[in-house]
């Protein structure tokens, strides 16, 4: 079978958002960046030499960047920080719990490296725990896109949603899938491929790995559905009950604790409204280590491999 | 704004809400209400130029941000008094369905206030955001924040700090509530603040200070000063000596006010020695 979704070329995500600022620099005029001593991992760097008048380097300093640009947004101005995922939520939790979410603040949490892929500096910086910290937040958007060109796409939505949104992504270059001319809606899951025997739901560098297992799951005669969720919050509900009323059986997926992650999400959901056995692709509350992003997604079981196995096993558990 | 031949019976008006509004939740913070009641009443009644109804964006306006938020009885005294709404609703204070939280917040829509605060060290970066938002916007009002002293133990204050002074953010006038208590007892032994002015001037900030916070004409001579000193590459600090509790005798030379509440009796003793005024309780 040939599958829908092509690989059009290796891309990072970053990438995506930072051509997304970019863009965003020219077509908003309200929109400003801000960004703690990491212009260049965060791509970044186009955005300020463009646009040196609305971009704003705070130095290591990420509690105050969270506060500054919550004061931006009092006069309008629609702040984009930039970060590690690390310091974008863990080391400023109160700071955008007080000053953003509880304020009510149209502040855009842009976060890079997020995840065990984030590679060799290791489990200082690999957070696992982001996706969790941020959904927790009444108000608070998360969305993880999947690949260059969504990442691209959701930087220029969030631009236009009123309130706090945390956007993360990532530093390794992963496949760039989607067609770029697919628009991006926040809250709204993308059905990537059809199938009746079991849903596999996933998020962000995950996505790609579902489709690849897809692959592999059709060869031993099992057809999966793949559904590309983007924004954990708001979840699209309608499209995850829709699928398992179909399938009787889900996967999600995603590069994050299995504590507070995408997979709770989706438990909470089924669980009042249409229950069905569930197994996680995520990291099994554990912190990271250094090595290079392929070799840590397969030791951590964030891979293909994983989801095929655990689809099959889950098949015969229905 | 109220002619200021009314200023010292608004004062005195404050304080009676202060320690009643506190009486009535049976908590709340009148200590360092009580300290900073001069400075709000001048800061909104003989100087800050602002427009009613109140808008988030403030264009055009001075605005103010209180970054020790648990001073809110304060806060919100001089804001009903000033118009931003209704006196009555000081009633409410920290009971539930209010508008007025125990620690001031935007969540249920109070007028004037900007950001939420009450977890310390956070109020200056949120001055510095809307400072920069104002250049942005070229508005040529001024930005106003309040800071406890004990709250400068809070690193994220010197992060705005040095951020302030290396950017240049010269219309944002803060200023500290230097009382020299805090809850566990005197800054001094807690964690002692070392020379503040030093400290300041190090980072870059034109400093001034002001010896009797609890002075109306001390603190409006100091916050005229410090607009002249504005637009002028560096940001303002006026260090404001305050004493924790004035004008309620009991209240004052000690930390032991911080953030308790008066039984019947202290409260009619606190309410004996401020009169009732011609503005009324509420």
């Amino acid at each position: 079978m040939q599958p829908s979704y092509q690989n059009t070329g290796n891309v990072d995500t970053r990438s995506g958002f930072g051509e997304g600022l970019s863009q965003l620099g020219q077509t908003n005029p309200r929109v400003v960046a801000l960004c703690a001593d990491l212009t260049g991992s965060l791509k970044m760097s186009h955005f300020k030499t463009e646009f040196p008048n609305r971009f704003f380097q705070v130095g290591i300093a990420e509690a105050n960047m969270m506060g500054i640009a919550a004061g931006l947004t009092i006069g309008g101005w629609i702040p984009f920080t930039g970060t590690f995922a690390n310091f974008s939520t863990g080391r400023v939790y109160d700071q955008i719990r007080q000053s953003i979410a509880y304020s009510g603040k149209n502040v855009k949490i842009c976060a890079s490296h997020a995840g065990i892929t984030l590679g060799e500096d290791g489990a200082t910086h690999q957070i696992l725990e982001d996706i969790g910290l941020m959904k927790m937040l009444p108000g608070m958007t998360v969305i993880n896109p999947c690949d260059f060109n969504q990442t691209k796409t959701a930087t220029m939505a969030i631009a236009e949603h009123q309130g706090p949104v945390y956007l993360r992504f990532g530093r390794p270059k992963v496949p760039n899938f989607t067609t770029p001319d697919l628009g991006f809606e926040i809250g709204k899951g993308i059905l990537l491929e059809s199938g009746k025997d079991i849903t596999i739901v996933a998020t962000g560098h995950l996505v790609w790995e579902a489709l690849l297992a897809r692959e592999i799951l059709n060869t031993k005669g099992i057809s999966a559905e793949i559904i590309n969720i983007h924004t954990i919050k708001p979840i699209d509900e309608q499209m995850i009950l829709d699928s398992v009323q179909k399938t009787k059986c889900i996967i999600t997926a995603e590069e994050h604790n299995y504590h507070g992650g995408l997979g709770e999400t989706v438990a909470r959901i089924l669980s009042k409204k249409y229950p069905v056995i569930q197994d996680y692709i995520a990291t099994q509350d554990t912190f990271g280590e250094s090595g290079n992003p392929a070799e840590l997604m397969k030791k951590y079981g964030l891979s293909s491999e994983n989801i095929v196995n655990k689809s099959i096993d889950l098949i015969k558990r229905k | 704004m109220s002619k200021p031949h009314r200023l010292d019976e608004n004062v005195i008006q404050t304080r009676r809400d202060i320690v009643r509004m506190v009486h009535g939740a049976k908590s709340g913070h009148p200590g360092g209400s009580l300290g900073c009641t001069e400075f709000f009443v001048t800061l909104f009644q003989n100087h800050m130029n602002y427009q009613l109804p109140f808008e988030m964006d403030g264009i055009g306006q001075d605005v103010f941000f209180l970054s020790n938020g648990h001073i809110s009885p304060v806060f919100y005294s001089v804001l009903a008094r000033s118009g931003f709404f209704p006196i009555k609703e000081l009633a409410t204070f920290r009971k539930i369905n209010s508008r007025l939280q125990g620690h001031p917040t935007t969540h249920e829509g109070l007028p004037g206030v900007r950001v939420a605060s009450g977890s310390l060290g956070q109020g200056l970066s949120v001055a510095v955001g809307a400072a920069l938002s104002k250049t942005l916007n070229q508005d040529p009002a001024l930005v106003y924040a309040l800071l406890g002293d004990g709250e400068l133990q809070e690193g994220q204050n010197w992060e705005a700090i040095m951020f302030a002074a290396g950017n240049h953010v010269d219309n944002l006038i803060v200023t500290i509530d230097y009382n020299g208590q805090q809850i566990d007892g005197a800054t001094q032994d807690v964690l002692p603040l070392g020379n503040l002015e030093e400290k300041f001037k190090s980072f870059g900030w034109r400093v001034l200070i002001n010896h009797q916070g609890n002075d109306l004409h001390a603190v409006k001579e100091g916050l005229t000063k410090a607009v002249k000193h504005s637009n002028n590459s560096k940001p303002i600090v006026i260090i404001m000596k305050t004493e924790m509790g004035h004008g309620v005798d009991f209240m004052m030379h000690s930390h032991q006010w911080h953030g308790i509440a008066p039984n019947d009796q202290q409260l009619q003793l606190a309410l004996d020695q401020n009169s009732p005024t011609s503005l009324g309780d509420y």
